[in-house]
């Protein structure tokens, strides 16, 4: 029998089908894997599954009954538990608060049994090793014993399936294995466990079966056991072990790898906390070098140190020679670098100001004179960058916010040119833009490349990353794990490099 | 040729942007109308003369909204200024005005530091000088009002430069430096951006706690120009009155103004009429003989109109 399962399930946003007539099925005490790049449907499939969303089409079903759960909190009392990456307590309580709140033990005058809840918390809190005063506020604990708060006061309601969405991301290794030890711990007690993580020895380690997902439609479910590593990572990725030879889908010519062999930036044993350790890498003028790896495997915040924008304890970053030392955002911008982020409309654009302003907005200075701003003199770096680029809109007046997606990073990579950078740092180019404006942008990096600059590339479309570079530096958990170069920058090695069995 | 391209305008872009306007257009049509001795010079007058420290203090509080903040401290400023005044009066006028203006300067850089370096909230880092700072204040003029007879202050704060009060003259003339500043001046786009995505401005490489701290500054001054002018106009100083609430009517001023508090966009003649608009409320209501409590409602009910309106603009 299965404990909770979806039958054809799909989900429309604006824009956008997030589930697609997908299906997927947890049995009682079993660990389930739910993997999938961003945007991949997971978060969708679990919000359907835990009462957040209601499909569109298709049935939920829980221990064989159909339900339809009208909000989150129904899911929960029905026994299905979310622990979310970010823990969803209340920091400012007592951790025996957090435990028991909404059902503490009541004196026989109906006040709270405090006492009786503080010896409780410690001896349940104990099974998941976490040995803290549980009448300390829940905020002041590592966020590693937070999650077990969470995981065990999910697990004490009843919970016949716990959903866990990347529970190890901020976790201490040896709060790792306590959690596989609790984990363990479910799947005997016949709890129904969903598992999302990017990791894959843990994934191989505890999960039974694994469901993976992209595009919002399901790819593959089975035992993960009889999965190899390199194909769950290429269907993943919807590449093809075997037949991925050169079918030209992107528009990159290849390599600019000047003879010159001083490299324009040189970044050394860079390391932040627990997230990025000793990672070294090099890129000459004229050469495109990716980033590989999968979500969360480092290559943002590799990035975003570079660029001065994410907190280093260690390392060394040489832009053209000069060293970049404490690099902050403005420093990195007059060295040379220039940053494309992530997420264009967070980290990018301005979306109220207009394009001409988001173009000049990093060149400012040299559009003034004594602080006053020269309007014919950004009118013409706005003309010959729109022109270049092929920024489509109705006049270089239009705010950001209104153009499309693709026009929207043309006008990020305008400012970034405009600064007349020596190194660029790319970091997912063409997500979420057309296939025209694609074509347009991997065109430009190229040319860019051909011109003498330097450009580092992440992207997920591992097509993109191995036609587009190079070289391939792989990442995975903060590490460089591997560089292809030359006849290696394959998919299939890149694959292979990302999936290989980690330190 | 710069600026016909603009005009695409939204759904419900006229509201915020003209809705001011035509408020003061219809209230002055209805005073012209059926309010006796409304328009004569010197009614107009004692209107310009009681906006004026308004205007300049809402300039201020109005950058410092587009950088997506807000500064509570402004009326403390003004106190602080004018318990400074008495104290170095001695020295000269401009002894006295130039240690106000510091004191403003001051206060700037603390709430500027606390936001942009601390990283407090806005709200939070303004709080302690809103209530330190009028405390303070009272402590340097040790509680009591100062009688001032200095005839240079005064001229400041009550005399005429051909037949115009000089503190309408000092409003207009931060009007213009205000506007000048946000339109033409790379600050005035560096706090736009800032306010508009402050992530993107960083990661753009532009010096986010170098402009923060100036914008805080400006803000500090410009409501220290207004303390000081306030003690010429009432010819006394005294801290624990100057300045009182005015934070609230300038930022009634500012977001009825069009000025969203969401930061990224400063309407300075928006702002400079929103002021207008709510004096000429008080001043109907008054000449109507409406007790003070109506007029404060009707002044809320035109806050409610101003931050719905700018609520659409959002959602669009």
């Amino acid at each position: 029998m299965t404990l909770l399962e979806v039958a054809g399930v799909s989900k429309v946003f604006p824009g956008v089908r997030a589930l697609d007539d997908v299906s997927f099925a947890l049995r009682p005490g079993e660990v389930h894997a739910l993997v999938g790049e961003n945007g991949a449907g997971k978060s969708t499939l679990i919000k359907v599954l835990t009462g957040v969303y209601r499909p569109d089409a298709g049935e939920l079903r829980y221990q064989g009954e159909p339900v339809s759960f009208a909000t989150p909190m129904d899911a929960q009392r029905a026994g299905i538990s979310t622990i979310y990456q970010e823990v969803n307590l209340i920091p400012l309580m007592s951790v025996a608060q957090n435990l028991f709140l909404g059902r503490e033990p009541r004196t026989t005058l109906g006040l709270v049994d405090r006492a009786r809840m503080d010896r409780e918390a410690r001896d349940i809190l104990a099974g998941y090793g976490v040995t803290t005063d549980v009448r300390a506020r829940l905020g002041s604990l590592p966020l590693g014993a937070q999650q077990m708060v969470a995981l065990a006061r999910a697990v004490m309601i009843d919970a016949k399936v716990v959903v866990m969405d990347e529970p190890t991301s901020s976790l201490e290794p040896r709060e790792v294995e306590t959690l596989f030890g609790v984990i363990q711990d479910l799947h005997e007690r016949g709890i129904g466990i969903i598992y999302v993580s990017h990791r894959m020895d843990e994934l191989y380690r505890i999960c039974d079966t694994v469901t993976i997902l992209r595009d919002g439609k399901l790819v593959h479910t089975g035992r993960l056991a009889d999965l190899e590593r390199v194909r769950l990572v290429a269907l993943m990725l919807g590449r093809e072990v075997s037949d991925v030879r050169r079918e030209g889908f992107t528009v990159f010519s290849g390599d600019h790898a000047a003879a010159d062999d001083t490299p324009i930036l040189r970044v050394s044993g860079l390391s932040s906390r627990n997230r990025l350790h000793d990672i070294s890498f090099g890129v000459r003028p004229g050469e495109v070098v990716g980033l590989g790896g999968l979500l969360g495997a480092g290559r943002s915040e590799t990035i975003k140190a570079i660029a001065g924008a994410y907190p280093v304890d260690s390392g060394e970053i040489e832009v053209d020679g000069t060293p970049l030392r404490h690099p902050t955002t403005v420093k990195a911008v007059a060295a040379g670098i220039a940053v494309q982020p992530e997420d264009r409309k967070a980290e990018g654009i301005i979306p109220g100001l207009s394009i001409r302003e988001n173009i000049a907005l990093s060149i400012l200075p040299r559009m003034s004179t004594f602080g006053l701003v020269s309007d014919a003199k950004i009118d013409e770096i706005v003309d010959r960058f729109m022109k270049r680029l092929r920024i489509k809109a109705s006049s270089p007046h239009q705010r950001v916010g209104d153009l499309s997606g693709g026009n929207q990073q043309k006008v990020l990579l305008a400012r970034l040119l405009a600064t007349g950078p020596k190194v660029l740092l790319l970091d997912e180019p063409t997500r979420g833009i057309d296939v025209g404006a694609k074509a347009e942008v991997q065109a430009l990096i190229d040319e860019l490349a051909a011109e003498g600059l330097g450009v580092v590339l992440v992207s997920s479309d591992a097509e993109e990353l191995v036609e587009g570079s190079g070289r391939v530096v792989v990442l995975r958990d903060g590490a460089v794990v591997g560089v292809l170069t030359g006849e290696d920058v394959t998919t299939e090695s890149l694959l292979a490099t990302i999936a290989e069995a980690g330190a | 040729m710069t600026t016909l391209a603009l005009t695409t305008p939204h759904r419900a872009d006229w509201l915020p942007k003209y809705g001011v306007y035509i408020a003061i257009a219809a209230l002055v049509v209805y005073n012209a109308a059926f309010t006796p001795y409304f328009l004569t010079v010197s009614n107009l007058r004692i209107q310009l003369i009681q906006v004026a420290p308004i205007i300049i203090v809402a300039l201020g509080m109005a950058l410092v909204i587009g950088t997506e903040g807000i500064d509570l401290s402004v009326g403390a400023v003004m106190a602080l200024a004018a318990a400074l005044i008495p104290l170095y009066l001695g020295y000269g006028v401009i002894a006295a005005v130039i240690v106000s203006l510091l004191a403003g300067v001051a206060v700037g850089l603390i709430n500027g530091a606390l936001v942009a370096k601390v990283g407090l909230q806005p709200i939070v880092a303004t709080l302690a000088l809103f209530v330190g700072g009028r405390g303070l204040a009272v402590v340097i003029s040790d509680g009591q009002l100062k009688d001032i007879r200095n005839a240079d202050l005064i001229y400041l704060g009550s005399g005429d430069l051909l037949g115009i009060p000089v503190l309408v003259w000092t409003a207009a003339l931060a009007i213009l430096v205000v506007a000048f500043t946000v339109r033409r001046t790379v600050f005035g786009r560096r706090l736009l951006a800032i306010g508009g995505n402050r992530p993107a401005a960083e990661l753009a490489g532009l010096p986010v706690q170098r402009v923060l701290i100036t914008v805080y500054v400006l803000c500090a001054v410009l409501a220290a120009i207004a303390g000081l002018l306030s003690v010429g106009r009432i010819q006394s100083s005294d801290a624990s009155s100057i300045g009182l609430l005015i934070e609230l009517s300038a930022i009634t001023a500012v977001v009825v103004g069009g000025t969203p508090l969401t930061g990224g966009r400063v309407r300075v003649l928006g702002t400079v009429a929103g002021a207008v608009l709510m004096q000429l409320v008080i001043a109907t209501m008054i000449k109507n003989n409406l007790p003070p409590s109506t007029t404060e409602m009707v002044q809320a009910a035109i806050i409610l109109v101003a931050v719905y309106a700018a609520r659409e603009r959002k959602t669009r």
